[in-house]
């Protein structure tokens, strides 16, 4: 990351190699609904890439199709080289709607994607316990889910996640149902992740001021059929200070530029 | 309950009941229903006659047995029907069918096939009891929300790990509802069964009592199965009551 920022200010914007590549994918639903037509797309390693579009514009669809939980009708998707040709442990899913096991405790459900690998219970609630300190939710592991905030779930959620370690992390628009100012902390938190951890971040959202505050890229999908529009990398932002960010010129014209180009999609 | 501002002890309507019975018998309006005393008299003293007990372990048997086959297969056969769409097309109209027929008149059809003993018995029980368990765990697994298939799947889920650690638990409130309305529908069964069949269990009895007009004793029986029933339901309602925390929130 400090590499990175030294680049981005000395404006030769030089992109990491991709860890994802998407080629020209389509989908079509029931041999009707064409939701991507052709949709090439590159994810730079370690970095954060947003898809960003209108509701309908299939970027659930296609970040489904590289968790390998949906089939493309045509192309490929490849991770470091090699085809998807299902879900696999190079990648991990994020939840809209959290997805814990209800009956299950805090501890149980960051450990479930390890409990599925086969992982001894010493071993994965060890792993458990630290990505629980890592997301702040030390103290409730004995917890169920029914007891936490749409925040705190979704904390858990991502310690899930990022608890099997996989190289790939998959967000389908994971703070759209958390309130604003526990939304705001998060993308803090996930500035603070993407600078720690290697991992790279794919990110679905349908807030520009959220893609345009978190992203390395951002890639503009516009519906029927989806096909990507534009891929943007703010320069600037990812070496302001995290509260600087919103009131920085760069990020003001990056949001106006981009709802212009949305704003006739919007019915 | 309050009556005038005076609370009541819990179960008032069963003493009020209760008495009412009691005066009615005592006024020997009918030979059909004598005291109600008398009946609760005959009740502890038919309760330790080797004939009742054994009725009692013959119709236990018949109903545990029968109750358990029908959750041991019912339940997965549910929660195939509600994974599998070939196998749901090929046995949800059967199962509708049967939920709905008159199941007695099956009876004498087993008879024939099985028998006049148990194994007609505990086969009636199991059908009375088995289509409601099939069909709740199937809409148990049909609500399941779809993101928790598809966590269970980008994690890596086998499909023996997802129907074990998944599908069985988020199904699990329906698929007790539908256990505990099995149950119910199996008491029907066996007592049915043993009726129809008469030559064991309370069935012999209830022949013996009524065929000798020995009323105090048949009412007895009949308030011994009335309270089994009513309890077995009651702590199944309990057993769901206690699984179902999380049935709003999955």
């Amino acid at each position: 990351m400090a590499t990175h920022q030294t680049e981005t200010v000395a404006g030769t914007d030089i992109i990491p190699e991709p860890a994802v590549s998407a080629r020209r994918i389509s989908k079509t639903y029931g041999g009707e609904v064409e939701a991507l037509r052709n949709l090439s797309l590159e994810f730079p390693k370690g970095q954060l890439t947003s898809l960003l579009g209108p509701s309908g514009c299939g970027k659930t669809t296609l970040l489904k199709i590289i968790a390998g939980l949906l089939e493309p009708t045509s192309g490929e998707v490849e991770v470091n080289g090699r085809p998807v040709s299902g879900p696999g442990p190079d990648r991990s899913f994020v939840f809209q709607d959290f997805a814990l096991l209800p009956w299950a405790n805090v501890l149980r459900n960051v450990a479930f994607g390890l409990e599925l690998r086969g992982v001894a219970a010493s071993e994965r609630e060890a792993i458990a316990e630290r990505h629980i300190q890592s997301v702040g939710l030390s103290g409730f592991e004995r917890s169920f889910p029914h007891e936490l905030s749409g925040g705190m779930r979704q904390r858990v959620g991502l310690a899930r996640a990022l608890a099997v370690d996989s190289e790939v992390l998959l967000m389908d628009e994971p703070f759209s149902a958390v309130d604003e100012q526990t939304r705001r902390k998060f993308q803090e938190d996930l500035l603070g992740l993407v600078a720690e951890e290697n991992k790279t971040f794919i990110f679905v959202t349908h807030s520009i001021e959220e893609a345009v505050y978190v992203s390395d890229q951002i890639a503009i999908l516009l519906p029927r059929p989806s096909r990507v529009h534009e891929v943007l990398r703010p320069k600037g932002l990812r070496t302001k200070d995290v509260s600087d960010i919103r009131r920085d010129p760069e990020y003001l014209d990056m949001v106006d530029r981009i709802w212009a180009s949305l704003r006739s999609y919007v019915e | 309950m309050y009556l005038y501002g005076v609370r009541l002890p819990g179960m008032s309507s069963l003493i009020i009941w209760g008495l009412l019975w009691e005066v009615v018998g005592q006024s020997g309006l009918s030979f059909f229903v004598p005291p109600l005393s008398a009946v609760l008299t005959t009740l502890f003293e038919i309760a330790d006659s080797p004939a009742f007990l054994k009725a009692l372990s013959e119709t236990a048997r018949a109903f545990i047995t029968g109750v358990l086959a029908a959750v041991v297969i019912g339940i997965p056969v549910g929660i195939l029907m509600g994974k599998n769409r070939l196998l749901d097309e090929l046995l949800l109209p059967w199962v509708n069918i049967f939920l709905s027929a008159p199941l007695t008149a099956l009876v004498p059809v087993l008879m024939v096939l099985f028998g006049f003993g148990m194994k007609s018995i505990i086969i009636t029980t199991t059908l009375f009891a088995i289509w409601i368990i099939i069909l709740n765990a199937r809409a148990g697994v049909l609500q399941i929300n779809r993101s928790l298939v598809e966590m269970g799947r980008s994690f890596g889920a086998t499909p023996w790990a997802a129907f074990v650690k998944i599908y069985f638990w988020a199904a699990l409130p329906e698929i007790l509802g539908g256990v505990r309305i099995g149950v119910i529908r199996a008491v029907k069964g066996v007592i049915i069964g043993q009726l129809l069949i008469s030559i064991v269990g309370f069935g012999a009895l209830f022949e013996l009592y009524s065929a000798n007009f020995l009323m105090e004793h048949f009412w007895a029986v009949l308030i011994v199965l009335f309270g089994l029933a009513f309890s077995i339901s009651e702590a199944l309602a309990a057993l769901e009551r206690r699984y179902s925390y999380f049935a709003a929130k999955r």
